[in-house]
């Protein structure tokens, strides 16, 4: 049976790379004892896939892990026995039975959600100003971004990639997966890009284009990206927002 | 969540972030401020390579068993970083509790490799401690030196307040009550020292001097301190099979060099090896028990969730159980895909067999590590391995379907000819040949033979321990030599040669052999910048001939000079229990080319049945 796994990666998990991370559950599985089915050959791997890969330093609330097992406890057991073996940061989140013949959570990925905000220490001076420019930003009819292929550089227009954006000023310190939080109310940016295969937009890219925009760079590293949610699109509803159903909702609960 | 002590903005312009980070899976995290005693536990190299160090998994286990202390853990910041922490003045800190080493009780450093010396002095630099001894206050750290290279303590000994000689399960226990009792009783830095002093197989340096003659050598080694002991006994565990050993071994986030459960199966070593540190120092061969193992190779796979499991010794086949204990893995392992690892396994059938079941036949190699190319040679270093063995387990091996072959080698031998360097060449096509005798049909495609040489280097406590070493450019030459003779051979398009650099030999040499005198030059080239010296790409040979020049030091002095069997050497007063007359009397037998048989086939009182275990009482009981 296939199994989707969501889970954490905040706190020190944030400066693991990718193969880390695959490193990472192979032995926790078997530490946990789930019966993760293997390749054949000689060189036999786990059959194991996540989601779209985090950029270092980046935290989440939304990562998912698919794995294919022979056998499963109730989900809420399998969520206690792998976060009995886990590491600071990494919270396993849910446990769900996906229908059989699912893609993987990489090939079906759509869109995300993410949180950005400043590092504590980098706000800039006149939060109110940012904001005002950032509405500024916002409202352009066309975001220019700059792409990076292995060929070329290009410019192109993000805006058809980004589902919704906005910005606020609040405190963030009741949010419980966030580093890097500052004290006090600060600028919170909320945004849905699109995700996966087909357009892929990362949260960096649109606060490049900010950059541009406004024609002054932020202090390298000022910003933190925490990802929130990523999410598939449902069949038949190609365009409408609302037919966006998320990663873990794809599979049902293990009773 | 821990406070970490680097910021995201340095952790993110630097390689692989996640080494400084603690947190791994089973480390201890002990809170700080509810114990008593700090002891911060270095390797002094990257991150991957300490992380894979056994005698720190078990010392690390050993510390945090008790209750009043805290152990973590320090590695080499690289350049990256080291870089960052110098423009910045960051303290270097130890990963687990993010604390600066400096505000530690105790900084212990392993030393397993010369070539570390420099970074052991970009430990103290980067930590804040001064880097002598003599400079240090009551609020610095307790410096402490171990492991192999502390046999010859004495090109480093400035730099450390007290060595640790032998194995640390021992006297730890005793060194941290005295620690803890001289501070209950208001007792300074030197009061302490002097009470370790006279804890068995501590050394204080500073409590010694050393005079010596006109032409540089030793005159007198003698104590300065009613404290210090005039001779140091080193420390061995007697049953280790009632001992410390991590059941929960830490597992880090990135692939460390050794990514797996590291079970070492017996201490010591029967063959008496003559070039062989770790083969004399580690005397007598002391067993695990079968019982220890299984229990133990089971909760560690558990505990770790390890592809591969491997058993540690310095000459696996001479471990009593080898058998029972492999059959009993791939029993309990079958169908849970994990591997089986059996490194310095002699080949035969057995190990083929065991091997054949756990590896991809035509990915893996077969190695060999004759360590001379002729007999005459393998006589000399008592290397008790014949080439009608080698060339009948490759044999066998290439029957079983394997087609590569490692062989390991030893350059710059004392009493090696240019015969004893082309037999290098001789013994790889010979293999080579075996191959080509298997009919065509049943060959398993071309075969593919990889001698490698190392240049060796004499070190302390071995029967060689007197030899003379060569010049770089004689290395070269000799090398050269078994190049061309590779060329030579019938089949020489499946022999392949690759040379150890010799650069770096020569400062090892240096090393292994110094006096305290080198330690002035380790720290001048340390100050020009040199680090990480057993990294090729930040080695800086030019850099070091300055700075023995600077010094005042001939490297020829410790290197390419006759020692004199009488002279008195800088390791002298340390007592590893193999004495100096066995010493002298194997050096001599080395020179007229007699071996010696092995500790389990007669002994030939080396000195270490002193000790009242291991080998030395097999069949006695």
């Amino acid at each position: 049976m296939n199994i989707r796994v969501k889970f954490t990666k905040t706190g020190i998990a944030r400066f693991m790379g990718q193969l880390d991370l695959l490193r990472y559950f192979q032995k926790a599985n078997r530490r946990a004892e789930i019966a993760v089915t293997y390749s054949s050959g000689y060189n036999p791997h786990q059959t194991m896939s996540f989601s779209a890969p985090l950029g270092l330093g980046a935290t989440s609330e939304a990562e998912y892990m698919d794995i294919e097992v022979t056998q499963s406890a109730p989900s809420a057991e399998m969520v206690r026995r792998l976060n009995a073996v886990m590491a600071e940061g990494i919270e396993i989140l849910s446990w769900r039975q996906l229908p059989q013949q699912s893609k993987s959570a990489m090939a079906v990925t759509a869109a995300a959600d993410y949180l950005v905000y400043f590092r504590d220490g980098y706000e800039p001076e006149d939060p109110a100003g940012w904001v005002q420019s950032f509405r500024d930003f916002c409202e352009q009819p066309v975001i220019l971004g700059t792409k990076q292929t292995k060929k070329k550089t290009e410019q192109i227009d993000l805006r058809p990639m980004i589902h919704r954006i906005e910005v606020t000023i609040e405190d963030l310190s009741s949010h419980p997966h966030l580093v890097n939080l500052s004290q006090k109310e600060q600028i919170a940016l909320r945004m849905r890009l699109s995700s996966g295969s087909v357009d892929n937009l990362k949260p960096e890219l649109v606060m490049e284009a900010f950059d541009c925009f406004r024609g002054q760079k932020e202090a390298s590293r000022a910003l933190q990206v925490h990802r929130m949610e990523i999410y598939a699109r449902q069949n038949g509803q190609e365009e409408a927002e609302s037919g966006l159903i998320s990663l873990e909702e794809m599979g049902e609960e293990i009773e | 969540m821990r406070k970490l002590a680097l910021t995201d903005d340095i952790l993110l312009q630097i390689e692989k972030p996640i080494r400084y980070v603690g947190g791994e899976i089973n480390s201890c995290g002990k809170d700080f401020d509810s114990v008593e005693i700090h002891f911060a536990m270095c390797f002094p190299d990257v991150y991957e390579i300490g992380m894979s160090h056994l005698g720190i998994q078990i010392l690390y286990d050993m510390f945090n068993h008790w209750e009043d202390t805290m152990c973590d853990r320090v590695y080499s910041p690289w350049l990256d970083l080291d870089k960052l922490m110098r423009e910045q003045q960051i303290p270097l800190f130890a990963v687990e509790s993010q604390r600066p080493v400096k505000s530690f009780e105790f900084l212990g450093i392993t030393l397993q490799y010369e070539m570390c010396y420099t970074n052991v002095l970009q430990i103290l630099d980067l930590s804040q401690i001064p880097l002598r001894a003599s400079q240090r206050g009551e609020d610095d750290p307790i410096v402490i030196g171990g492991g192999p290279c502390a046999y010859n303590p004495e090109p480093i000994a400035p730099f450390f307040d007290l060595f640790y000689i032998g194995e640390g399960e021992t006297q730890y226990r005793t060194i941290l009550d005295l620690y803890k009792e001289n501070k209950a009783a208001g007792g300074s830095r030197t009061r302490f020292l002097e009470m370790a002093a006279q804890v068995p197989g501590i050394y204080v340096p500073a409590f010694y001097d050393t005079a010596y003659n006109e032409d540089g050598t030793i005159a007198s080694f003698t104590a300065n301190n009613p404290h210090a002991k005039n001779r140091i006994v080193k420390e061995i565990v007697r049953n280790i099979s009632d001992t410390y050993y991590p059941e929960k071994p830490i597992v880090p986030f990135l692939r460390a060099t050794q990514d797996r459960v590291v079970l070492e199966i017996q201490r010591g070593c029967i063959r008496g090896c003559r070039f062989c540190q770790a083969g004399m120092v580690y005397r007598p061969v002391r067993e695990r028990s079968l019982e220890f193992l299984k229990n133990m190779a089971q909760k560690m796979i558990a505990n770790t969730g390890h592809e591969e499991i491997t058993l540690s010794s310095l000459s696996s086949s001479d471990y009593s159980g080898l058998k029972e204990l492999v059959n009993f893995l791939m029993t309990t392992l079958e169908g849970k895909h994990v591997n089986i690892a059996l490194p310095s396994l002699r080949i035969d059938a057995f190990s083929l067999d065991v091997m054949g079941k756990v590896q991809d036949i035509r990915k893996s190699s077969i190695t060999f590590a004759p360590e001379a190319g002729s007999q005459r040679m393998r006589d000399v270093i008592n290397k008790n391995l014949t080439e009608e063995v080698i060339v009948n387990g490759a044999g066998m091996a290439f029957e079983a379907g394997w087609n590569k072959v490692k062989l390991y080698f030893m350059l710059g031998l004392p009493t090696e000819t240019t015969e004893d360097m082309e037999a290098i060449a001789v013994l790889s096509d010979q293999i080579a040949r075996r191959y080509y005798e298997i009919p065509k049909e049943q060959r398993n495609g071309r075969v593919s033979i990889s001698a490698s040489t190392s240049f060796f280097v004499p070190k302390p406590f071995t029967p060689l321990q007197w030899a003379q070493m060569f010049s770089r450019e004689e290395y070269l030459t000799r090398a050269r030599t078994v190049n061309h003779a590779m060329k030579a051979q019938l089949n020489h398009k499946s022999l392949s040669y690759h040379w150890h650099d010799a650069d770096v030999t020569v400062l090892e040499g240096v090393f292994a052999r110094g006096d305290r005198k080198v330690a002035d030059a380790i720290e001048c080239a340390y100050k020009m910048g040199c680090i990480y010296d057993a990294w090729g790409e930040s080695f800086h040979y030019d850099r070091w001939l300055q700075a023995f020049e600077a010094c005042g030091l001939s490297i020829d002095f410790y290197t390419t000079r006759q020692r004199d069997l009488d002279e008195i050497l800088p390791w002298d007063f340390i007592d590893t229990g193999v004495t100096k007359e066995f010493l002298k009397r194997e050096w001599r037998r080395a020179m007229n080319g007699e071996t010696t048989p092995n500790c389990r086939q007669a002994c030939s009182g080396c000195g270490v049945m002193k000790f009242g275990g291991g080998v030395c009482f097999e069949h006695k009981s």
